[in-house]
């Protein structure tokens, strides 16, 4: 019954939910560099403005342009349906499972850097072959370190090791989840083209990543990517909190345990996007030759986080 | 002190001992190396403190308090002194090893270590030796870093890396190596950094640097 209400008010409340995040973030940055910002909805009201233009395509480009926003909307909508945000019910449970997401996650990716190969522009190109020189560093790290949250809870279903970590507090604070925990920041900072990985704010050539593959993207397929790279952050940050810190996730089908994993989801994103906002305040660009360095560091630490949930624990 | 909680402060010490390893091999400038260095002092002291919590012996009391002077206070501020006399070189710009493929060799040192301490560990399993892969690995990752870096300064950071790592394997199997050992070893590491410290210093008076890159001299 929970899985089937968890599968209804996760993906409401993040798609709803991701654009003001997305907003709330430039608002933060703003404030702290002393501008007035333009307003938390602002992500919203660029999307339906978007999505009320017609659409077009470049000439020449296939179907794997026109497909891809959608690909990657879609992928992480089911990552919304059965990842254990609001509650620890899944509705579709064996999909619940890390690989089966992380998966999900790297298929929408994918689709993107297709779409960008395919309308043969120079910023395409290089824009999809930087995404994968980051995505192949970027997915091992993902999976090793949740795998190292798993080992001890004896299953990857993301579910059974976030109602794990409810019932027992303290392996919060284990070196295993210390390590895991510093490994996936880094991750989630270089997938969701945050600084110091790439700038989210900028269309300066030689910097940008995400930006270069979406460049020929116009009105609803635009709107529809910049409201999937908006659900991915979330998916992300709600991932990252529930994993490390699980309190008020509901377990059970009780309409107040419900309420509470929704606010406690709220605000857990929230905290988590504002920390991340005024991180970049101080933060420059990385050059990409410096970004394998980042995240190797960080592929060593998941590696050292598994091998201490073995030996350690 | 219950058992739970021993064992959750020691594995948290060897994790902090862990993560201050992988970040000496991580970061380039010389002054957060330097930082780092004491940070892990600090949880090398802060194992010692649990054993001697554990074994409610005075001595190990001792021990831990002269291991946080010396490896936390005593040998960063000689290194800090060092680096403040030294004017231009604050980086460590070109390791042998570049750092992205030194990161991935220390997750190769860290199995290597796990597969060889492994019957080490068998001998008498219990959570304090299970902790000992955690000293080796320090040990490999301080042999990498004085092998591949190229400074004066952080190939000294390897060696006293190194030695942290054999103190806190020493900790680990026998629960203290006595007051007077471990007096006896730290007065050595003390001696052997202030030797090199003079070394570092004459070798930039003679060269105008601490490179070891003998190629440097095309460009002067």
């Amino acid at each position: 019954m929970a899985g089937i209400v968890g599968a209804v008010v996760q993906p409401v409340l993040i798609v709803t939910g991701a654009p003001v995040l997305v907003g709330m973030m430039r608002q933060v940055r703003a404030r702290l560099e002393g501008r007035a910002g333009a307003g938390v909805m602002q992500p919203w009201r660029d999307l339906r403005k978007l999505f009320g233009k017609e659409r077009i395509t470049p000439r020449g480009t296939s179907e794997v342009f026109r497909v891809a926003p959608l690909v990657l909307v879609a992928t992480t909508l089911v990552v919304t349906v059965v990842a254990p945000f609001v509650t620890t019910d899944s509705a579709v449970d064996p999909a619940a499972d890390l690989f089966a997401v992380v998966a999900l996650l790297a298929l929408g990716a994918v689709a993107l850097a297709l779409a960008g190969l395919d309308t043969g522009t120079a910023f395409g190109g290089m824009g999809a072959s930087r995404e994968m020189t980051i995505l192949a560093l970027v997915e091992p790290t993902l999976l090793v370190a949740i795998f190292a949250l798993s080992v001890r809870v004896g299953s990857t279903n993301l579910a059974a090791i976030v109602s794990a970590t409810v019932h027992d507090p303290g392996r919060v604070i284990s070196p295993a989840s210390l390590l895991a925990a510093v490994a996936l920041i880094v991750v989630i900072i270089a997938e969701t083209g945050r600084l110091p990985v790439d700038n989210p704010s900028t269309h300066l050539e030689l910097t940008m990543v995400h930006e270069a593959m979406i460049l020929e993207y116009a009105g609803p397929d635009l709107a529809l990517v910049e409201l999937a790279s908006a659900m991915r952050l979330s998916v992300f940050l709600g991932l990252l909190a529930n994993l490390f810190l699980p309190w008020g996730v509901a377990t059970t089908a009780a309409p107040l345990a419900l309420l509470v994993g929704v606010v406690a989801l709220v605000v857990k994103i929230g905290v988590l996007g504002a920390l991340l906002a005024a991180g970049e305040v101080f933060l420059a660009k990385l050059r990409l030759f410096r970004v394998p360095e980042l995240l190797a560091g960080s592929f060593l630490l998941a590696l050292l986080a598994v091998g201490a949930s073995f030996f350690l624990a | 002190m219950s058992e739970t909680l021993f064992v959750q402060l020691l594995d948290l010490a060897c994790g902090a001992l862990l993560l201050t390893a992988v970040l000496v091999l991580w970061r380039r400038e010389l002054a957060v190396i330097i930082r780092v260095f004491a940070l892990q002092g600090v949880a090398l002291a802060a194992l010692v403190a649990v054993l001697a919590a554990r074994e409610g012996s005075g001595e190990l009391w001792a021990v831990a308090a002269g291991v946080l002077a010396l490896r936390a206070g005593m040998l960063p501020y000689l290194l800090r002194r060092a680096l403040a006399s030294a004017g231009e070189t604050q980086r460590e710009t070109r390791p042998v090893v570049n750092v992205a493929s030194s990161l991935l060799a220390a997750a190769v040192l860290t199995l290597l270590a796990y597969a060889a301490s492994r019957p080490l560990v068998e001998l008498a399993p219990s959570p304090v030796t299970a902790a000992i892969p955690v000293g080796v690995t320090v040990v490999l990752i301080g042999f990498f870093v004085l092998v591949t870096r190229r400074r004066a300064l952080s190939q000294l950071v390897g060696f006293l890396l190194m030695d942290n790592g054999i103190t806190a394997i020493g900790f680990l199997t026998t629960s203290g190596v006595g007051l007077i050992v471990e007096l006896g070893v730290s007065l050595d590491v003390l001696l052997a950094v202030l030797v090199l410290q003079i070394l570092t210093t004459r070798m930039r008076e003679t060269f105008g640097d601490t490179d070891l890159d003998e190629l440097r001299e095309l460009h002067d």
